[in-house]
Formats: structure tokens, sequence, C-alpha cells
């Protein structure tokens, strides 16, 4: 396939506090064989080189599973093929001439840092309100002692498979966390492990949840629908279950 | 001159690790809260590491350069975690996994140390269990096993093709718990960017707030660099871009000595550059050798699809060449045999720097549901990228700079030249020899952070009890942040016309070239001058935007840019050095008659530690390998 030209309008903000804006840009020579990021690299490698500003972005693994990257694109997070993180998305996926639409999650609870970049450090404030099993170094006993369900097992990887990435939230029109949290409450709900203290940590999470300023889910299903590593729903019904009963 | 002190404890192999732990000075409950503990890195080791002296009770701050902990680059590992439980029943025990790492290290590892590891792989494993890691189970309920390369028994735990991601949220999660429990605090989206040391002693480190631009000082009591390997040096490699070696090597710069820098691990089994503005190689697990098969056409330039390739007209080079092993020949083998079909002429896909990986057979013999259990991920993620359907087609698979066996120094007790001074995880070289068997290396990253460290810290510690806080304003804090400040300066002057990238992709040329998977004296020579002419070009033409009080990527990646071009020479010093071949350090010169690496024990047996000397060559010191416990051998997987 030849090499294609497309115009980008890319969200540029200076950091927090400054008034954000769209810039365009036109860019040419991008090959179908880039991921969307290396796209975004080209574009980068010609702004710094005519003495332009760059667009700022967060990346790392670039292999679907850090977490790290995560942009709105043409409307969509991580763009409109279901089931990839943004540097997983193939120029493939384009048209030659398409002006493509880039923006940063916007959540009340991840405030833009500068340009696509957020602050997803709530997620982090979630996870440490309740997301781990209180075991000690040393004091684990012989793994083959706790026998776990092998569907069990399976739906407990299912849900922990998240990768935090927020495009769950970005997805929501609530700006909801629902999916985010009740991955990890699935994952342990679902293992013995985490039955012991299964009451302390939903409510905990549930409660840093709502000081962290997410909204509520009204089960549109957006969420499920734009998760890049399918998370499933059902996981916010299991959520609001173990909410329920730990009252 | 440094002196290399290994301190192995003295005793039979299987009781040294107690004695150590018997001998050991502890650190009274009531003073641990005032010992300062910094670590860098926040994967299997470093979060290990963390939340296992949290719960002690040490004071302990973490910095890693993502946004957050869990993002760490073990959660990219694939394939498994080795333990040696004997699950199921093959034969397999502690010293068994002990001698496979010995010989896929091609006996250049440090005894002591690779039992040590050998021997906790096991509580590894409950530990990840009791912390809700979701191992793969068999219908019984217990924990299912695979195997991997290099090996003959089934002793890796794995979690589908996600064990690194699983065993890194455990580690996160247990790193929360102690944050929440306010032993912990987090700095994430910090680049370090100097090592403080104050009369002779690691007491801290420089940090650049990568959101703010400022530079900060954070001192402790000692300081553990749990900051991963240097593969990126490559350019292209399987890791993640902001990988990088910069700590290590300022590590390096204030006296720490770096060991074996030229073993680095190109991975087998990884998807082909696709594009010339690729920026990383996406790795496919080594796991998948277990059921796909290798291959390349019989005949010079047959370009006809896989599956129209008769079976007559394959090539199943590894089971041809190796019959004992297959397919499950150890990483550098199986690279090197691709690289030497693909030079031959062979190789498949557009540019024909590719090898089939082939699961028709595996399909046939279990059902495409088997497979989609074991590698669904993996094949999607290829799918992904290639346009490509495993499924129905052949895998194509090249081999990619992947894990560095090198790093920095350390004695037994993991600790480095310079005192307070520790290195866990990949980061330090001790435990993989000259090659790292698969899955072993979250079990040494976990096996550090969370059992080894712990125990051998407080020995230093306990000798700390009297010191108070360290200040930041001595004269040390000072003169380190100065060099900081300008070298930033510096990089932001100079104006030139290339970004940093562009040197970065032009250093992971010459380097995978001339110091990749074969190496020869003519080749590492010329690299050598070709690093040292781009490393003048780099000081006078750099181009970096922007400022220093402000996040600037640009700005991250030119400093990490600059400390890989100085990394890559004393690679290339190491490797012109050892003139014999072992596991994946190949020289030319030094083969058997059909091609396979030829080790000179009278002359290699040793770690080559080497020294920081100003604009001077390094010093190259040597730490004499004993075998005591295991003869060496010929490594042989035929």
């Amino acid at each position: 396939m030849p090499d294609m030209k497309l115009r980008l309008k890319i969200w540029k903000q200076k950091n927090a506090k400054a008034k954000g804006a769209f810039a365009s840009y036109d860019l040419d020579g991008v090959s179908p064989d880039m991921s969307f990021l290396e796209m975004l690299d080209l574009l980068n490698k010609n702004l710094v080189e005519a003495g332009k500003e760059p667009v700022a972005f967060d990346h790392d693994c670039r292999e679907g599973i850090c977490g790290s990257c995560g942009m709105f694109i043409n409307g969509y997070p991580h763009g409109p093929v279901p089931g990839l993180t943004t540097c997983h998305l193939s120029m493939r996926y384009f048209r030659d001439g398409e002006t493509i639409v880039i923006e940063p999650w916007r959540a009340k609870s991840f405030p833009v840092i500068k340009d696509l970049i957020v602050d997803r450090s709530a997620f982090d404030r979630i996870q440490v309100a309740g997301g781990f099993i209180s075991v000690t170094v040393g004091a684990a006993s012989e793994a083959n002692s706790i026998l776990v369900r092998k569907k069990n097992s399976d739906d407990a990887f299912d849900s922990a498979i998240c990768i935090g990435c927020g495009a769950c939230v970005a997805a929501c029109k609530n700006a909801s966390a629902m999916l985010f949290v009740s991955a990890k409450i699935s994952q342990f709900a679902l293992l013995p492990q985490g039955k012991t203290e299964a009451k302390e940590r939903v409510r905990a999470m549930i409660a840093e949840m709502g000081m962290q300023g997410f909204g509520n889910c009204s089960n549109t299903g957006a969420c499920e629908a734009q998760c890049p590593k399918q998370i499933k729903l059902f996981n916010i019904a299991r959520l609001n279950r173990e909410y329920y009963k730990a009252f | 001159m440094i002196t290399l002190n290994a301190k192995i404890p003295e005793g039979p192999l299987e009781e040294k690790w107690t004695r150590y732990k018997s001998g050991s000075k502890l650190v009274n409950p009531a003073n641990k809260k005032k010992l300062d503990i910094i670590i860098i890195g926040t994967g299997l080791s470093g979060a290990g590491a963390a939340a296992s002296l949290g719960e002690l009770g040490y004071s302990v701050k973490v910095f890693c350069y993502q946004d957050s902990p869990r993002r760490a680059h073990s959660v990219a590992a694939q394939g498994g975690i080795n333990a040696a439980k004997n699950y199921k029943n093959d034969g397999d025990n502690t010293y068994r996994l002990f001698y496979d790492m010995i010989k896929g290290g091609d006996f250049r590892a440090r005894e002591a140390n690779v039992y040590r590891i050998a021997d906790i792989s096991n509580q590894v494993i409950d530990h990840y269990t009791a912390l809700g890691v979701p191992f793969a189970r068999e219908y019984g309920g217990t924990l299912e096993t695979r195997s991997f390369g290099g090996v003959q028994v089934s002793r890796t735990f794995y979690a589908k093709g996600q064990t690194g991601q699983q065993c890194l949220l455990g580690a996160y999660s247990s790193l929360n718990r102690q944050i929440k429990a306010g032993t912990v605090t987090m700095y994430p989206r910090r680049d370090m960017l100097d090592l403080v040391v104050i009369d002779g002693k690691a007491r801290g480190i420089i940090v650049r707030n990568l959101i703010t631009g400022e530079i900060e000082r954070h001192s402790a009591h000692a300081v553990v660099l749990a900051t991963g390997g240097y593969g990126t040096v490559y350019y292209l490699s399987t890791l993640a871009v902001n990988s990088n070696a910069s700590a290590a090597w300022k590590a390096y710069k204030k006296g720490a000595a770096f060991a074996n820098p030229s073993f680095v691990q190109i991975h087998p089994t990884s998807i082909p550059q696709l594009n010339e503005f690729q920026s990383k190689l996406t790795l496919m697990s080594e796991s998948l050798r277990n059921d796909g098969r290798i291959w390349v056409p019989k005949n010079k330039g047959d370009n006809r699809p896989g599956n129209d390739i008769p079976e007559e007209d394959r090539d199943y080079y590894l089971e041809r060449r190796y019959p004992t092993f297959g397919n499950l020949v150890p990483r550098d083998v199986a690279s090197r045999a691709a690289k030497e079909r693909c030079d031959a002429g062979y190789g498949v896909g557009k540019t024909g720097l590719a090898v089939n990986l082939d699961f028709r057979d595996a399909i046939k013999k279990q059902g495409k549901k088997a497979i989609e259990n074991k590698y669904g991920n993996l094949f999607e993620m290829y799918r992904a990228i290639t346009g490509m359907n495993p499924y129905e087609e052949p895998m194509q698979i090249y081999p990619a700079g992947h894990y560095t066996m090198g790093g920095l120094w350390v004695d037994y007790e993991l600790m480095t030249t310079v005192p307070g001074l520790y290195a866990i995880g990949e980061a330090n070289f001790s435990d993989h020899g000259a090659n790292r068997l698969g899955a072993s290396s979250l079990m040494q990253a976990a096996g550090d952070g969370y059992f080894i460290l712990p125990v051998t810290i407080s020995g230093y510690l306990s000798g700390e009890i009297r010191t108070s806080r360290i200040s930041t304003t001595s004269p040390e804090f000072e003169e380190a942040e100065k060099g900081v400040r300008e070298r930033i300066d510096k990089l932001l002057s100079i104006r030139g016309k290339q970004t940093a990238s562009t040197f970065h992709k032009r250093l992971g040329k010459i380097m995978w070239d001339y110091c990749g998977m074969r190496r020869n004296e003519e080749g590492l020579k010329k690299a050598l001058n070709l690093v040292e002419e781009l490393k003048k070009e780099f000081w006078s033409d750099l181009l970096v935007p922007g400022e220093a009080s402000d996040l600037n990527q640009q700005l991250e990646k030119a400093g990490r840019v600059a400390d890989f071009i100085e990394l890559a020479k004393l690679m290339i010093t190491d490797a012109l050095n050892r003139k014999e071949s072992c596991g994946a350090h190949f020289r030319e010169e030094s083969q058997t008659d059909d091609g396979e690496a030829k080790r000179i024990d009278a002359e290699y047996s040793y770690v080559a530690a080497w020294e920081y000397n100003g604009d001077n060559e390094p010093v190259l010191n040597k730490e004499p390998l004993k075998f005591e416990f295991v003869e060496l051998k010929e490594r042989s997987y035929k």
C-alpha cells in the first residue's frame, strides 16, 4: 500500500492551568504499516526539525500491556477499532486524505497535564485504598494448598487483565470508573484468597472512587465497548453484589 | 582499583543461604522506621522490595519514570515464571533448576547466587498465589505448568501470555498496601539523574520531576536500583521504548562496577520489523515453541505462501540440528540458528529476515480451542500488528534484542561496589551468566526483591542505626545537583539539527550490526570508532526543543541517549576483551566445527567487572568463577 497523507487536529494545552485548543497539522509519508504512535513520532520528528513544539503524549511498552498510552481518536478512546490500545492501532485502518481528531481523555478526575497527557493517579489512589490481599512476605502457605476451581481462576484472570489505561472513564458520559474498580473487585471476589477481607475491600475502594470525583454508573455500556482488553460489563454487576453484601 | 569480594558464605551449596541468614545482623523494629531506603524502579524486583521492606517497618521512598508503578516493564513479560515445585512429578528439584540455569548460562554465573534463587523459587510462587495472581490451573484446582526452552521438565507457571502483567499487578498490590500503611511513599514521573555518594557510601539521588522539570534531592541510608536492563541500546528491542540505562550508568560513574556488559540476550521469537519508522519489536512468547514448529523452505527463493509448501520442502532446522531439545533449545541457540538460515538466503517474508513458527500440526492434534486457551492473546496481538492470522498460516518471527544478563556487579548480598548501593532484578548481573533461560527473569526479580534483599540489607543497615536522617544540603548533594543542571543546560544549548531519536536509531544500528548476535574483532573495532564519532556528533548536532522547566519528553530522551552512547562503548570494549564465545556472546573467532559457541574456560572463566576511570579507558577487574559443585562441560543441546 502506498504512503498516506493525513490532516491531524490535535489538542494542544501547555499545562494543567492553561486553556487548550486544537491545532492542525498536515502529515505526509504515513505508511499503513505504522502504528498510530509511530505516526505521531513522525509528526513530532518533523515538528522538532522545523523548530516547532512537538505533541506530548504518554506511551511506553508499545505492545498493549502497560496502559500508558491512550487518546481519544475520532471520538473513540484508543480509536475506532475494538480491542486495541492506541499503540496497537495500525494506520492500515485509516484512509489517505483523512482528517483525524485527537484529544486527551476528558474527565474531571483525569486533569490534563499537557497536550494528550492526563493525570490518572486517581486510579492508583483507588487501588491503594483496598486493591490488595493482605499477605505479608513469608506468610504464604504452599501454593497448592489453595485449590481454585479452574472456571473461577479463568474468570478471575479475565477480570485481572485490566491495564488501567482509563479508556472506560473516557468513554463514559458520567466519567465513571466502575468498570476499572469492578475488574479488581471481581478478580479477588472470585478467588478464595480474596474472600477474607472482601467486605473491607469493596467498601474502601467504592468510597475512594467517590472521593476521586468519578461519576456513577448508568449502565450505558460504553466502557465495555471501548475497553481495549474487553473487560465485561457483568463485572459491574458483581461489584454491586459485593457492595450490597458488605453491609 | 576496586576489590571484588563476592562474600560467598562457606559451606555446602544447599546450606549457604541458611547459614548466611542465621549469621546476618538484624535491625531492631523500633530502629527500622528511622532508616530511609530509596528504591528506583517498580517492576517485580523494585515493587517487591518496597513491599517487603515496608512490611518490615523501614521508611521507603520509591521512584519510577512512569505515571504509575503498575506500568514498569515487568508488565510485558509473557510466558511464565519458573519454580522447582515438581508438581508434574517429572523429576524436578532445586538442584536441577540450579543446574539448568548454570548450564543455560554457559557456566558464566556464580554458583552460590544461582542455587539461592533456585531455592527461593518455590516461595515466590507461594507468595504470588497468596496475593491472588490468577495462574493457570488444572481442573482439580491445582496449579498448571508448562515447558520452556533449555530444560526437559515442566516447571513454568503462567497466566496465559500475560504472566508478567499478573505478577506485576500482584507486586503493585502489595506495594499499594504499604503505601496505605504509610511505610512507603511513591514518587512517580521521576527520572533518576545522579547518585549521591557521601564518604564512600550511597546516600541519595538527584531526580528530575518529569512534569514540572524541577530538580529534587532525596536522601536515604541505602539506595536500591531496580531499574531493569539496557536492551533499548539497540533502539529496536522488545523493551518499553522509555526503558533506559541512565540510573545504572550514573551509578557506574559514581563507582559501581559494571559486569559483563556485552552479555545481551537476543530473543528468537519477535515479530519482524515491518516498516522503517518502527519504534519497537513485539515479542511473541517463547512458550509458543512448546507447540509451534520453526521452519524455513528447503529451497532458496521458494516464495510460495507457507501453507503451500509441502512437508518435503520444509526444513525444520532446529529439530534437524538439535534432535534432543528440538524447538525448545535455549534462546541464544535458536536466535543464531534463525540468523544463520536467513543470512544463507532461506528467510521468509517481505524482507527475507524472518522464519516460520507454525501451529498447523499442533492445531491438528490438539484442536483450535486448546491452542486458543494457551496462546489466545498472543495470537490476537500478532494478528493486530501484522494483519495475518496465525491460526491459519504460519507466524513469521525474527530475533530481537531482549534481556541483558550483564548489569551492575553485585556481591552475594546484592550490594554493588559502592557501599549502601544495591542492584536487584535485571539491573544486576548475577544469576543468568551468559544467557538467561526463559521464565527465569520474573523468578529472579521477585526473589531478589521479596526474599533476598530484605535479608541482606538489614546487615548493612544494622551498622547505620546511629546515623541520623541524611541531610540534603551537604556539598555532595550540591555538587551532584549542579552537575545535573549543567548537563541539562548543555543538552538544550546545542540546538543542532538531529533529534535524540535519530541518534538513538543510528546507535542501535551500529550495535545490532557489530555487537549483536555475532561479533568479531574487526567489526567490534569498527563499531568502537563509529560510536566514538556518533558521540562527537551527538554533542555538536543534537536538537532538543523547549525548556528544562517544563514537561519535555525530547529532553528526557536526549539524556537517555547520551548515556546509551557511553554504555555502548563499554559493551563493545567488553565484547572485544572476551575472545571466547559463551552463551549469547558469540565471537566468530571461537566456534566449534559445526558452528556452536566455544568457551575458553582456562582464560575467560571470570566475571568482567568494569570500573569507571574518568576520561581514560575503563579498568577491568576480574572475579574468578569457581565451580565447586558442578563440572564445567561443553553446553550441548543436540
